[in-house]
């Protein structure tokens, strides 16, 4: 989960990470007060998720309370690249800078390891650095075990070759970092620009923060960080319950079990959509290894509420759970459907393999509903699917 | 021979109290796994029954391989406990540690990964986040069905659970020297260059089917591997092509971020090794076949 800088902030603050004051607002007027509590003069910096805000006008200077209002007034409901600002900080006018920096914390999945990144050239797009000027970047292994101290934090601090006069601060505020990576349980935390101010402070001014969902069982407060007005109506309520599912802009509804599977089906029914109106999957929905009849009626739910789903694709390779329990979970899934109200109309594909495949396919046939169809292979079914989601388009 | 799993394999099981342990012990049994004990401190001295046969269960990795000899530990314990788990695993110096569990933090798997790295990597992690390995005929240590395919001469990584079960499933007349799901989470413990220079060892695989999804560069690097120093024919199945950038596909790994970890960049890597990759599981089992039919 990515955070809001607001967020990532406050984060920073908690951890000791030397940061600015600010607050976050949604009404332009609560902008008066915020920047009143500030001395009267601030920055207003609108909050998305997405990098490029100051280039697009996102990053106001006000000089005074109404300036503060007015800015936040432009601010509030503008569209940076497809991103609505409802959000904006009220922070602290930093002190003149004389250097900017970059550092960050994050994992290195090719070397099964946590690194550091470090560099004197901050304030930009560290991508852009690491391109065009890869020597100007340290990276630095760090190991999960030990963590980084001072020491740690020195060579980091060291290897990026930070001036001297500025190495101890910086090397401190490493160390408050990773304590933040660590105890908030972070996949990234970044720090872009870490600014020298005039008066000799190091300052994080800017950062990113994504976060562990795994580690939500003992990170109780990671759940209010949650932007639960920008998700997708469809991946919220899959998300209440305990569905794997995942929009996505197409026409044929997806139902799988297994996410390599789910993820292989997508592929197929948009192999086959190439012949049927470029048809393509409508989601990713993992139902898991289980498919009892509640789940899949959960999915089943959840799809045909899709306005854009016009057929549905249900790929199913029975493994430890076999197929005749995932047929009758199809069947019983329709059948609580249809005593709900629901109105079920959109023609199903089914495609049922492996463990007990004959009773489940048996299962099918002699339901005879009208909307199923079985089709005994992948790529069968995915064209079929295909072929039905474009006859309804 | 086959790979990290055989019929002398003694296995014991990290979590065999709880439902999920208690279900799939049940069916590793049938499969003729040597399931030789369970692991829980707070029930050890006492057995359970499954239908039959008596497994004891003992207070430790350690006490339970003194006691039995045990070489396999196959762990289904909660996420929360992962990590502690998998780290008695490493002190006990278990030669295989197979870890199902789906949804361990990755802070707590990269703790596990470097402990091992540490203590000297004398515990080879399969998973986390796994379906484990099955060697037909012999033995089971994991969630794969067992009645999917017969031994034969094929073998197979994969990220996928279910993926390597369509797979055993499409060429199960052939069947299988060993399968291997080595798991979907951004950190793993065995790679699926660790299966392939097994395989490329095994005097009992033939060819070898590699099954990758988006993220990372694993699959990469198992190219460049690959053209280095496998000389078997690999068969290779990439899954995600149509994954947009930025959204987890089920597997936490399973993320496009920017132009790294695309399925095509995976599948033009692999190609340029010589790997043939099919576009769907079946073509990909097709192509497996013209090799050994050729």
């Amino acid at each position: 989960m990515d955070l809001f800088e607001y967020q990532a902030r406050d984060l920073f603050a908690k951890h000791g990470v030397p940061v600015l004051a600010g607050e976050v607002i949604d009404t332009p007027e609560a902008a008066r007060e915020a920047t009143e509590r500030l001395g009267g003069k601030s920055v207003v910096k609108a909050q998305v998720k997405v990098g490029g805000r100051g280039k697009a006008g996102g990053v106001k200077l006000a000089a005074n309370p109404d300036e503060a209002v007015a800015r936040a007034t432009d601010i509030l409901g503008m569209d940076i690249k497809g991103h609505t600002v409802h959000k904006v900080m009220i922070a602290e006018l930093s002190p003149e800078i004389e250097a900017e920096y970059y550092v960050s914390y994050l994992l290195d999945r090719t070397n099964r390891t946590f690194l550091a990144m470090a560099s004197v050239q901050g304030g930009m797009d560290i991508e852009e650095v690491a391109e065009k000027t890869p020597e100007a970047l340290a990276k630095v292994p760090v190991n999960a075990v030990d963590g980084v101290d001072i020491e740690k934090a020195r060579e980091i601090v060291a290897q990026a070759k930070f001036p001297a006069e500025v190495a101890e601060g910086v090397a401190e505020a490493m160390v408050t970092l990773w304590d933040t990576f660590v105890a908030e349980d972070a996949l990234l935390v970044e720090v872009n620009p870490l600014v020298k101010t005039k008066d000799g402070r190091i300052l994080a001014l800017d950062g990113k923060v994504s976060l562990d969902e795994n580690a939500d069982f003992r990170q109780p407060g990671h759940e209010a960080l949650e932007d639960k007005a920008a998700a997708n109506p469809l991946e919220a309520a899959a998300k209440a319950k305990n569905l794997n599912y995942v929009k996505l802009e197409g026409e044929v509804g997806i139902i799988g079990n297994g996410a390599g599977l789910v993820m292989s089906t997508l592929d197929v029914v948009a192999y086959a959509g190439e012949k049927h109106g470029n048809v393509k999957p409508a989601n990713f929905l993992d139902i898991g290894g289980g498919a009892s009849a509640e789940v899949m009626a959960n999915g089943l739910e959840i799809i045909l509420g899709d306005a854009d789903v016009k057929s549905v694709f249900v790929n199913v390779f029975g493994g430890i759970t076999a197929c005749d329990e995932v047929a009758n979970g199809i069947v019983q899934a329709l059948e609580l459907l249809k005593s709900k109200g629901e109105d079920v109309t959109k023609p199903l594909v089914v495609r049922l393999d492996g463990n007990n495949a004959e009773l489940g396919r048996k299962i099918l046939s002699d339901a005879n509903h009208p909307l199923v169809q079985r089709v005994d292979t992948m790529d069968g079914a995915a064209d079929k699917a295909a072929e039905l989601a474009a006859a309804a388009l | 021979m086959a790979i990290f799993l055989t019929k002398d394999s003694k296995v014991i099981v990290q979590g065999m109290t709880g439902a999920t342990g208690m279900k799939h012990t049940k069916l590793m049994l049938a499969d003729g796994t040597n399931i030789v004990g369970g692991v829980n401190p707070r029930k050890a001295g006492t057995s359970v029954d499954f239908d039959g046969t008596e497994v004891p269960v003992f207070g430790s990795v350690k006490e339970a391989m003194e006691k039995t000899g045990a070489d396999v530990s196959v762990l289904f314990v909660p996420p929360a406990f992962a990590k502690v788990a998998v780290v008695e695993a490493i002190d006990a110096e278990i030669p295989l540690a197979v870890v199902i569990t789906e949804g361990i933090a990755v802070h707590d798997s990269a703790a596990f990964w470097a402990y091992a790295g540490a203590k000297g990597n004398k515990t080879r992690i399969i998973g986390p986040n796994c379906p484990g390995l099955i060697t037909p005929g012999q033995s089971n240590a994991g969630i794969i069905p067992g009645d999917i395919t017969k031994p034969g001469r094929i073998g197979l990584v994969s990220k996928s659970g279910t993926l390597t079960y369509q797979m055993m499933y499409e060429l199960r007349d052939i069947g299988f020297s060993s399968a291997v799901g080595i798991g979907g989470d951004p950190v793993i413990g065995t790679t699926h260059i660790d299966a392939l220079a097994a395989f490329e060892a095994d005097p009992e695989t033939d060819l070898i089917v590699m099954i990758g999804e988006i993220g990372g560069d694993a699959e990469e690097r198992a190219a460049d591997y690959i053209a280095k120093n496998v000389t078997k024919p690999v068969v290779g199945y990439v899954a995600g092509f149509t994954a947009p950038e930025g959204k987890t596909m089920g597997h936490a790994g399973a993320i496009v971020s920017g132009s790294s970890g695309t399925a095509a960049a995976k599948k033009e890597a692999l190609e340029a090794a010589g790997v043939k990759v099919g576009k769907t599981p079946t073509e990909t089992a097709k192509l497996a076949r013209e090799i050994l039919g050729g």
